[in-house]
C-alpha cells in the first residue's frame, strides 16, 4: 500500500503547471486535495510518472461570483465551500449535498474540482453540477474551453478532459427565482459512496431530476410538471432507462426502487420549497 | 519550484507539535511513514492506508487530514499536530483525553489517536456540538471495540468543560 515512485512538482503558477502537464501528457497527473488520487496511488491503480501539485497556486484558490454563477477554482477545498455563509442562498442544492461528500476529515482536504475530475458515478458534486446544468472550465497550455456538465461526464471515471488539460474551475449556476431544489441519498453509512443519490430542480414549468449511482455517469431528465400516477410512471420509465446493474453494494432492482422513491421525494421537496 | 525526482530524497520541513522538523524523503513517501519512521512520532497509527479507517488522522494547519492520503512533500511548510501534541504536559491529559479515559471511550486504543485529533479540530470550530453532529464526525472513523457511544458522551462532556473554561479565562 505504498505508491510507486513518481516525480513531484509543486507548481507556483498556473503557467508552470500547464507547461508540466503539456510535457508530461498522459504520464502526468494533477494533485489537488488528494482524497481520491492518493488511494489510487497507494493501491497502485494509478502509476503516474509525475504529480503536479496545484494547491499552492494563488490564482486557483478563488471563489468568485459571476452574474449567474458561482465559480469555484481548482484549489478550493470542499470544507471551504461548505463553510461559506452565503452558500445556502447562492447554490442551495450544493449546500444540501456537500455534507454528504465524504467525511469531515476528507472534506477538509478534498477539492470540488478534484471530485469533478475523478468523475465517480455515485459522487454528489458531479450530480449537482449536472442537475443545475453547470459548466467545467478547462485549460491547457494552448487553449481554454468550457464544457457543459452533461457533456463533460462521459462514463465511469471518464471525462471529456484531455491529458494536457486541467480543470481550472467549475461554475455552479446560482439560485434562480421561482426554482426549488432538493437532494437525497441512500448509502450504507453517512459518508460512504451513495448507492443512489438524487437531485431535484423544479420551477413553474418543469421538473428536472438528476440521478447518481445507477448509470455510469450522473444522468438528468426533464419532466413537465407531474404528480400522482403520471409522476410514478415517468419515474419508473427513467429508472429503467438508467440500466442499473447488480453489484456488491446493491441489486439493480433496489437501485431502480431508490430512483422511484428518492426521485419522487426530491421532486416533491423541490416543488414545495420553490421561492 | 524545481521538480523533485522520484528516486532521490528531498528535504522537507514543517512544524510538528510546535517544534521545527526536517527530514529527507522520496516524493512518494506518505506523511504517516515520515511521521512514524523518520520522526519517531509513532502515536499516529496506520490502519487501512487508503483513507477509510481514520486511524492516521492528524491536523494540518488546524484541519483534519488522513496522513495516509497526504504525501510528506505536500506538508512542506505546514503546521502538523499529532496525538503527541495534545497533552499539555507529560503528566497531564488534555480535557478531551481525560474525558475519554473517564468514559472508557477507548479499549485497544488503535483508533483513538485519530479520533482525538478529529474531535480536537471539530470542537475548535464547534464548541457546542450536538450528539448528532458528533456522530457524523465519528462516521469518518472505524472503531471495533467501543461501539462509539462512550466517545460521544466523552466529547459532549469535554465540550462542556472547554466552554466552561473559556468563560472563566
Amino acid at each position: 500500500m505504498k505508491p510507486a515512485p513518481f516525480d513531484y512538482l509543486r507548481a507556483e503558477s498556473l503557467e508552470e503547471a500547464l507547461a508540466a502537464l503539456d510535457q508530461g501528457g498522459s504520464e502526468a497527473r494533477i494533485l489537488a486535495g488528494g482524497q481520491t488520487l492518493l488511494p489510487m496511488l497507494n493501491m497502485r491503480l494509478a502509476r503516474p510518472a509525475l504529480l503536479i501539485d496545484i494547491m499552492r497556486i494563488p490564482a486557483l484558490s478563488a471563489i468568485s461570483l459571476e452574474q449567474d454563477a458561482i465559480v469555484i477554482s481548482a484549489a478550493v477545498r470542499q470544507a471551504t465551500v461548505l463553510a461559506r455563509p452565503t452558500l445556502g442562498t447562492e447554490v442551495p442544492l450544493l449546500a444540501a449535498a456537500l455534507p454528504w461528500v465524504g467525511h469531515f476529515q476528507t472534506r477538509s482536504r478534498g477539492t470540488i474540482c478534484g471530485s469533478v475530475a475523478h468523475a465517480d458515478p455515485s459522487a454528489e458534486i458531479p450530480l449537482c453540477l449536472v442537475a443545475l446544468e453547470g459548466e467545467i472550465r478547462l485549460r491547457s497550455r494552448r487553449a481554454t474551453r468550457r464544457v457543459s456538465a452533461e457533456q463533460f461526464f462521459v462514463g465511469m471515471m471518464l471525462t471529456d478532459k484531455g491529458d494536457d488539460e486541467l480543470i481550472e474551475a467549475v461554475a455552479f449556476p446560482k439560485r434562480r427565482p421561482g426554482e426549488g431544489y432538493a437532494f437525497a441519498e441512500v448509502g450504507r453509512r453517512h459518508g460512504d459512496f451513495a448507492i443512489v443519490a438524487c437531485a431535484g430542480v423544479v420551477d413553474a414549468k418543469r421538473m428536472r431530476l438528476a440521478v447518481a449511482g445507477v448509470a455510469e455517469r450522473p444522468v438528468a431528465r426533464d419532466f413537465p410538471l407531474l404528480d400522482g400516477t403520471a409522476l410514478d410512471d415517468a419515474l419508473n420509465a427513467f429508472a429503467w432507462d438508467l440500466q442499473a446493474r447488480d453489484d456488491i453494494h446493491a441489486t439493480a432492482r433496489y437501485r431502480r426502487d431508490l430512483v422511484r422513491s428518492l426521485g419522487r421525494k426530491v421532486l416533491e421537496e423541490a416543488a414545495a420549497c420553490r421561492a | 519550484m524545481p521538480r523533485l525526482n522520484a528516486g532521490t530524497r528531498h528535504v522537507v520541513r514543517f512544524t510538528l507539535n510546535g517544534r521545527p522538523a526536517a527530514f529527507e524523503v522520496e516524493p512518494r513517501m506518505l506523511l504517516t511513514d515520515a511521521l512514524r519512521h523518520l520522526l519517531g512520532a509513532t502515536g499516529t497509527h496506520v490502519g487501512c492506508e487508503h483513507g477509510v479507517c481514520g486511524c492516521c488522522t492528524v491536523l494540518i494547519d488546524g484541519m483534519p487530514a488522513r496522513a495516509c492520503l497526504t504525501l510528506a512533500v505536500q506538508a512542506e511548510g505546514c503546521e502538523i499536530r499529532t496525538i503527541e501534541g495534545l497533552a499539555p504536559s507529560p503528566a497531564r491529559l488534555s480535557i478531551l483525553q481525560a474525558a475519554f479515559r473517564r468514559h472508557h471511550a477507548l479499549q485497544c486504543g488503535f483508533c483513538t489517536a485519530g479520533i482525538l485529533m478529529s474531535l480536537e479540530a471539530f470542537l475548535a470550530t464547534r464548541p457546542d456540538p450536538s450528539a448528532e453532529e458528533l456522530r457524523e464526525v465519528l462516521s469518518g472513523h472505524l472503531c471495533r471495540c467501543t461501539g462509539y457511544a462512550p466517545m460521544i458522551a466523552a466529547a459532549l462532556e469535554a465540550a462542556a468543560k472547554l466552554r466552561e473554561d473559556a468563560v472563566h479565562v
